[in-house]
């Protein structure tokens, strides 16, 4: 009855007599040592890792002795579990997953049986099933409800108003003189500065050649066009204004509005024109909206 | 022996012996592909032991702070608490930046390993019965992956995240009928708010978290009870399963793997930089950053949304957004026909047998012609997240490169799916494909003729030929119950020695000159049979399995 080379360690793999005496012996030594090696070199860098700690830290050396250490017990125990244990390969049956057909059949006979039970008071059933119903409607509120307002109006409108001042982000009010022919600047209506939804983009083009709609003749008083800032697709602020082609860039999916013809998308994703603020300029120069907005900004919605 | 003790006090408490004995000599057949789920669960545990760190330190609040600190460059900037904890974290914790950047290392891999654990799982087949429900559980982790990262990468508030916050919030905005309200809710009113960075720090370390552990360990449960499937190889066949033994074998690697996993990720956490958020600065609405781009996962969906065309629809007075079709119905498309494809395919297969031997792709065209193609069309829409970027780089319009990925999202996934028809077909034939390879000796003789004879195998080449055989102990107790497995046959002897103690063991384990001898006799027959829980089961007769399929 000879040694079951199955319930040996791989390392060495002794096949037949002849080869016993160069097998086991070295090859687990071998391993063993590279295995006693690896949790040494762990540990030594644990110093290391424990060392930077104390001194302060260092993101580098702290990620490479966590490295070591970490590798140094990995490859220590997945060797010592493939060179040193029993390897196989062993063999297991596998069990059937489905019951036999007794089993299955008291399986039904004892659900049936409690089922009847219940089944016999249909009305209690029905009472339960109202009042659990009714408690799950209800708690909507406090999960859903509670979390925020109903939209309502909200997506129609923003802080632009009739005579809104057009104010920079720190506040101070934009004069007529304040943009040089070719520049664009962001702006907001006073009171709401920095705010996320009413950002406008103001542009004194260089260019004569503005293509004006039917409707807007008025809007952009000694050339400077004022437009959403919100991109029509999803959102993002289209804050890249190309003085060279006159076009605005949105840097998430990279549509392309052409401010000469009142903001219409020429490129990418952006289904819908930036809108457009109707501006008027006051006898002290400063900068007013005529209006709010003509429609909702920003990316669609279902109501819109 | 003192492990016995805790082990019977134990077991005298919870009956641990009974399931226990089976499922130490439990079999795991080995592969390096079934190494890829390990990579999934070992960085998830990286994430708990990391993020637990990480909210130690983090704040979840928008509220805005004047930042003072060791980061010059933002000096005396408005930003919000989450941001400038994150910066704390980053540069004044001690290992804190090891940890938030392994932590970020570690989501990543996750998803990438969880991905191309999916891959392995639907090329093979080993969705196929008994495995559908397992299959579905992976579907809604993958998915719920995927949240927890981008919902992880938001919280610090920085400029590209906060971007990505914005589109989110479009996107939900986008759902039709509902999707105003559900964006409200979400974010406690109107975009920005201040309320979405604390909702999405309780979703992100709690909510989600919690559901990924519970349907893990559904997962590894299944997987446990149901067993492993196994490539098809010698003596391996739809009722077996060959490979190492749990205890200590696959405990010992396994185990040593997560290390391996954890060492990894902490020299990605160290040594390579990942979202360096002081470079982008806080956000900031109206701020815009060049080159915005998602974690890696998330960059099917940014390239769905490039390509897609400027459509938007009205009709009946309402509108659908053009960010739901690529946004909404294309994620939901997708994991829809994920979570069903095991029974989309037994619909067109119709077959209901059990498989537990994984297929080689190549023996299935069509699974993996199909399954290539639509691999396809993902991996085009991820490219095409950087539209931009490419442009530069090769200094073409972004008009030509968006018009090459929307040309090549429709050309490329047939095409693929054409030469993987053709790759898998062209191996069939090759019965040697995917086999070990063996040593060949090449003789010419007189006449000049070339003639090939395999090689002696090697001397430590104990591989492909060896014959499994039953875990020892299992061995000895399945010969004693007269359920012999395995082809030797081999007798389980009592041994009494000299200080009148018995032992158990096979007889080729005994020192020859004792077996025979006077001390030596016969168990009684009657231990009692094997019992085993939900997760043992024990050793059975061989012969009652006739559903099971493949089987010849
Ligand atoms: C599915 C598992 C998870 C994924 C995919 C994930 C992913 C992420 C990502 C990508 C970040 C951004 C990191 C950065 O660059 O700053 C993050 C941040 C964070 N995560 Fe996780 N995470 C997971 C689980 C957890 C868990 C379980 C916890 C806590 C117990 C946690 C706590 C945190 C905290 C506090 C932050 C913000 C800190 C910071 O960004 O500096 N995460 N997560
Ligand atoms: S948000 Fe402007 S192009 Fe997508």
């Amino acid at each position: 009855m000879s040694v079951d080379e199955h319930l040996q360690g791989t390392a060495g793999s002794p096949r037949g007599v002849a080869q016993e005496h160069r097998s086991l012996d070295t090859g687990s030594k071998t391993a063993e040592r590279f295995v006693a090696l690896a949790f040494f070199i762990s540990f030594v860098a644990t110093i290391g890792l424990g060392v930077t700690f104390w001194v302060g830290g260092q993101a580098q050396l702290e990620g490479a002795f966590l490295f070591v250490a970490l590798i140094g017990i990995g490859a220590g125990i997945v060797s010592w579990g493939k060179y040193l244990v029993p390897h196989g390969p062993f063999v297991q049956e596998r069990e059937e997953l489905r019951s036999s057909d007794e089993d299955r059949a008291a399986f039904y006979a004892s659900l049936e049986r409690g089922s009847k039970q219940l089944g016999r008071r249909k009305f209690l059933g029905r009472m339960l099933g109202l009042s659990l119903g009714a408690f799950g409607i209800i708690q909507l509120f406090p999960f859903l409800r509670s979390l925020g307002p109903v939209p309502g109006k909200a997506l129609f409108v923003t802080h632009w108003k009739k005579d809104s001042q057009v104010v920079k982000v720190d506040g101070t009010a934009v004069l007529a003189s304040d943009l040089e022919v070719g520049g664009a600047m962001t702006v907001f209506p006073r009171g709401f500065e920095g705010n996320a939804l009413d950002q406008v983009i103001l542009i004194r083009p260089a260019t004569t050649e503005i293509v004006t709609r039917p409707g807007r003749e008025t809007w952009g008083p000694q050339g400077y066009l004022a437009f959403s800032k919100v991109c029509t697709h999803a959102g993002c602020p289209v804050g890249l204004y190309q003085e060279l082609t006159e076009q605005l860039l949105c840097p998430c999916h990279q549509s392309l509005f052409d401010v000469l013809t009142g903001a219409t998308p020429v490129f990418g994703p952006a289904p819908r024109p930036l809108p457009q603020l109707p501006l008027k300029i006051d006898s002290s120069g400063n900068l007013l909206a005529q209006n709010g907005f003509d429609q909702p900004i920003g990316p669609g919605f279902w109501e819109r | 022996m003192m492990t016995q003790k805790v082990t019977d006090w134990v077991d005298e408490r919870l009956g641990i012996a009974k399931g226990g004995r089976s499922s130490l000599n439990k079999i795991f057949p080995d592969h390096w592909s079934f190494m890829l789920g390990e990579i999934a669960l070992y960085s998830f545990i990286v994430l708990l032991f990391t993020g637990t760190f990480l909210t130690l330190f983090f704040v979840p609040s928008s509220h805005l702070i004047t930042y003072h600190g060791p980061y010059k460059p933002l000096d005396g900037q408005k930003v919000s608490e989450a941001f400038a904890s994150t910066l704390r974290l980053s540069f004044s914790v001690r290992a804190g930046l090891v940890m938030r950047q392994m932590h970020h290392w570690a989501a990543n891999v996750f998803i990438a390993a969880i991905v191309v654990h999916v891959c392995r799982i639907f090329f093979t087949g080993s969705f196929r019965k008994p495995r559908e429900l397992n299959w579905i559980i992976g579907t809604l982790l993958l998915i719920l992956a995927i949240v927890n990262g981008f919902i992880g990468y938001s919280l610090p508030d920085d400029l590209i995240s906060g971007t990505g916050i914005r589109i989110a919030f479009s996107i939900v905005e986008s759902v039709p009928l509902v999707g105003s309200y559900l964006a409200f809710f979400l974010f406690g009113g109107n975009f920005p708010g201040n309320s979405i960075i604390p909702r999405f720090y309780t979703i992100h370390v709690l909510l989600v978290p919690a559901l990924i552990v519970a349907l893990l360990a559904a997962h590894l449960g299944i997987m446990y009870h149901q067993k492993h499937t196994q490539y098809p190889g010698p003596k391996r066949t739809n009722r077996n399963v060959v490979g190492t033994v749990l205890w200590p074998g696959y405990a010992l690697e396994a185990g040593g793997f997560f290390f391996i996993t954890a060492g990894v990720l902490a020299a990605l956490g160290g040594l390579v930089q990942i979202n360096p958020i002081w470079l982008y600065g806080p956000y900031i609405p109206y701020k815009v950053s060049y080159a915005v781009q998602p974690d890696w996962y998330m960059g099917w969906l940014d390239g769905a949304l490039r390509l897609m065309p400027s459509w938007e629809i009205v009709a009946f007075g309402h509108m659908i957004p053009n960010v739901f079709f690529p946004a909404v119905l294309l994620p939901g498309i997708t994991f829809t026909a994920l979570a069903l494809w095991p029974f989309i395919e037994r619909k067109i297969t119709k077959d209901d047998r059990v498989h537990n031997i994984c297929e080689r792709p190549r023996d299935n065209s069509w699974r993996t012609s199909l399954g290539v193609g639509i691999l396809a069309f993902y991996v085009v829409l991820f490219f095409a997240s950087s539209t931009d970027v490419l442009a530069n780089t090769f200094q073409t319009s972004l008009n030509f490169v968006l018009w090459f990925f929307r040309i090549a999202l429709i050309v490329l996934p047939p095409a693929s799916a054409y030469v993987t028809y053709l790759i898998t077909k062209e191996t069939q034939k090759n019965t040697a494909a995917g086999q070990r390879k063996v040593a060949m000796i090449i003789s010419r003789d007189e006449t000049g003729n070339y003639s090939t004879v395999d090689a002696e195998p090697a001397e430590d080449d104990i591989h492909p030929a060896q014959s499994p055989v039953p875990v020892p102990e299992e061995a000895a107790y399945l010969h004693h119950n007269g359920l012999v497995v395995g082809s030797e046959e081999q007798e389980l002897v009592t041994v009494g020695d000299s200080n009148g103690s018995f032992t158990r063991s096979l007889e080729s384990e005994l020192p020859p000159q004792r077996s025979g001898g006077s001390g030596v006799f016969r168990v009684p027959r009657s231990l009692p049979g094997s019992q085993g829980g939900f997760f043992g089961g024990g050793p059975r007769r061989r012969g009652r399995g006739q559903r099971h399929g493949d089987q010849k």
